[in-house]
């Protein structure tokens, strides 16, 4: 177990490097480099510019740079906003929590959603229902998430007006209930391909488990359908889910940019496209690193989790 | 692709015979999917030259118009260009990206795939947690990062899409190239003396062309969907050249007045995405030898 651990944390120590060079490698990419903010200001000559690269210490080696970079961004100096001077993880971390809501609450609802379809497919293979899935799922797969937030949009704002069309809370109220009624729209929108996935793979896991030795000894005991189903199969078929949603991470990041622009939403995503639009590269690069760092953090803990619960694991 | 799967004794027989393509024949959803997008893809060819309209004729009599009104049968946008014309003219743009970035992406895909797998080890080892590095990025992060770095065009938005969808293919043919390494064919081949490249793409790497035309066909789909996420926020395509995802691009804030400047492209989106997700379940079932015996 302690050995799993280890091998675990240094892989993920390896990867976060790996990060960090590809990060490191798309800012230089950038147009004119990290110099490319100065190269607007009216009057600026080659000369100033060459200054500011020296100070800046943009004119050493590029792997003196990248260790420079790294040494920073592990202190937690991540530079500072080019519009408006902030320290770009404090800009981060102050969008967290808006992704964090939205990426939580659809994670729930897809996880809900599609273990119950992926259960019942499984148990009724073949039947109308998991055919109806099976198609369903590859459409969800298929359909645009902002395009679905579009139409979404159009029928429950515009046409029936059930529903805010945008934003997280109305200015001046901010109660719970007015934060779940605009969460409800952007957290089903996230969520329509994260059912379709997860669907898919509960209802292989569960075909696996179900063909298992034990499940026959626990029918052959005599129990019953939906005790066999609850206390053997279940839990059983969700292990390696866990390590799916680990996988999901990334997928379900990128869907909440997407999502956050359509409903305008106050998370990380819109802060992205903001920054974008600004030419805001050190929060751009900010959130780029964060996003993959979160994204390994995520799987750490996933797999962390089921070498806690999977005795297999955790008793070798 | 009846070599890969001609069964041993079946004599000569023609492709259309193979085992494989007669279950991908009788797959429901595959001829749905190979149907649609035909229609689609013919609509894109052809369509143009028969709609009386240019896709950048603007008529500013004409704005707004439903769809059927007159000729307009998707209806205009707001500078009352014709709607029809402008989605068929996208779907070039958008079929194209799609179609060449899963061939870039397939090619570095396999490349690096192919060596990580053969050489294994050291070497195999640092390619495929590069493969992981790449893919703890959420792909619309990186892919929007670069596009806005680098001047879009329809090549540079290609090339950006490959440089971020490579990374499955890579997985794919690693595990299977690996799988194979040590068989006796290969020792052959290298008693031989046949280089490392011969053996790699001419004995290891058709064995794996099953699962790489799978996962080719889904990265079509996953191309065109990323090429629509790109181009909807404003980084992929840029007009006047119309695609799929920068026709939705102005749509939000004309969804009460002009809802169908939303939901027409969105649904060639749907269709073409779909279709080439229902050609690869297909396919994914038809090179499965192991299908038969269920």
């Amino acid at each position: 177990m302690l050995r799993y651990l280890l091998g675990r944390l240094w892989q993920s120590l390896i990867l976060l490097v790996l990060v960090s060079m590809i990060g490191f490698a798309v800012l230089n990419l950038a147009p004119g480099g990290p110099l490319s903010q100065y190269a607007l200001t009216p009057g600026m000559t080659q000369e100033t510019l060459d200054r500011i690269a020296e100070q800046m210490g943009l004119n050493r080696p590029l792997p003196i740079q990248y260790l420079d970079w790294l040494w920073h961004l592990l202190q937690g100096d991540w530079g500072r906003s080019y519009r408006d001077s902030q320290p770009v993880l404090g800009i981060i971390t102050g969008h967290l929590f808006a992704t964090l809501l939205l990426m939580g609450s659809s994670t729930v609802l897809s996880i809900a959603v599609g273990t119950w379809v992926g259960i019942k497919g499984a148990t009724k293979r073949y039947s109308i229902f998991d055919y109806s899935a099976t198609v369903g799922a590859m459409v969800a797969l298929s359909i645009p998430t902002f395009w679905f937030g579009l139409v979404a949009i159009y029928v429950f704002s515009l046409e029936l007006k059930w529903l805010p069309a945008g934003n997280m809370y109305t200015i001046g109220n901010g109660s719970i209930s007015d934060y779940a009624i605009h969460l409800i729209m952007p957290t089903v929108v996230l969520a329509l391909v994260n059912v379709a996935v997860w669907s898919r793979y509960m209802r292989t896991a569960t075909l696996d488990v179900i063909n298992q030795d034990f499940v026959r000894t626990a029918k052959a005991k005599g129990l019953s359908e939906r005790r066999v189903l609850m206390k053997h199969v279940i839990g059983n078929a969700l292990l390696p889910m866990i390590t799916l949603a680990g996988l999901q991470l990334p997928t379900i990041l990128g869907g909440a940019l997407v999502t956050e622009t359509v409903f305008t939403w106050p998370g990380m995503g819109r802060l992205f496209l903001d920054s974008l639009g600004y030419n805001d590269y050190p929060v751009v690069m900010g959130l780029l690193m964060f996003s993959a760092i979160l994204v390994l953090f995520g799987s750490l803990i996933a797999d962390l989790l089921v070498a806690f619960v999977d005795p297999r694991i955790r008793l070798s | 692709m009846s070599a890969i799967v001609s069964v041993p004794g079946s004599g000569k027989s023609h492709w259309w015979q193979s085992r494989t393509f007669r279950r991908f024949a009788r797959h429901r959803l595959a001829m749905i999917g190979l149907i649609m997008i035909t229609v689609l893809t013919l609509a894109c060819v052809i369509g143009p030259y028969l709609l009386p309209f240019d896709e950048l004729y603007i008529d500013l009599r004409a704005r707004f118009a439903p769809p059927l009104t007159g000729y307009h049968i998707f209806g205009t946008d707001p500078l009352g260009r014709d709607l029809a014309a402008r989605l068929f003219m996208a779907g070039r743009i958008s079929l194209l990206v799609g179609f060449f970035a899963m061939l870039l992406s397939t090619i570095i895909g396999t490349v690096i795939g192919v060596c990580a797998g053969y050489y294994g080890g050291r070497i195999g080892a640092a390619l495929m947690r590069f493969v992981d590095a790449f893919l703890s990025f959420p792909s619309i992060f990186l892919l929007l990062a670069l596009a806005a770095f680098i001047k879009p065009s329809p090549f540079m938005i290609t090339v950006i899409i490959a440089v971020t969808s490579w990374m499955e293919i890579a997985r794919i043919v690693e595990a299977e190239v690996r799988s194979l390494r040590e068989r006796d064919f290969v020792l052959a081949a290298r008693m031989l003396g046949l280089s490392n490249s011969w053996i790699m793409f001419r004995e290891l790497l058709p064995n794996a062309i099953g699962p790489i035309i799978v996962a080719a066909t889904l990265t079509v789909a996953r191309a065109i969907l990323l090429e629509a996420y790109v181009s909807f926020l404003g980084y992929g395509i840029q007009p006047p050249l119309p695609s799929w995802g920068n026709m939705l691009n102005g749509a939000q804030q004309y969804l009460d007045r002009a809802p169908w400047l939303a939901i027409v492209p969105g649904v060639a989106i749907t269709l073409a995405v779909t279709s080439f997700n229902f050609i690869g379940d297909g396919l994914r079932d038809a090179l499965d030898a192991r299908s038969d015996l269920n």
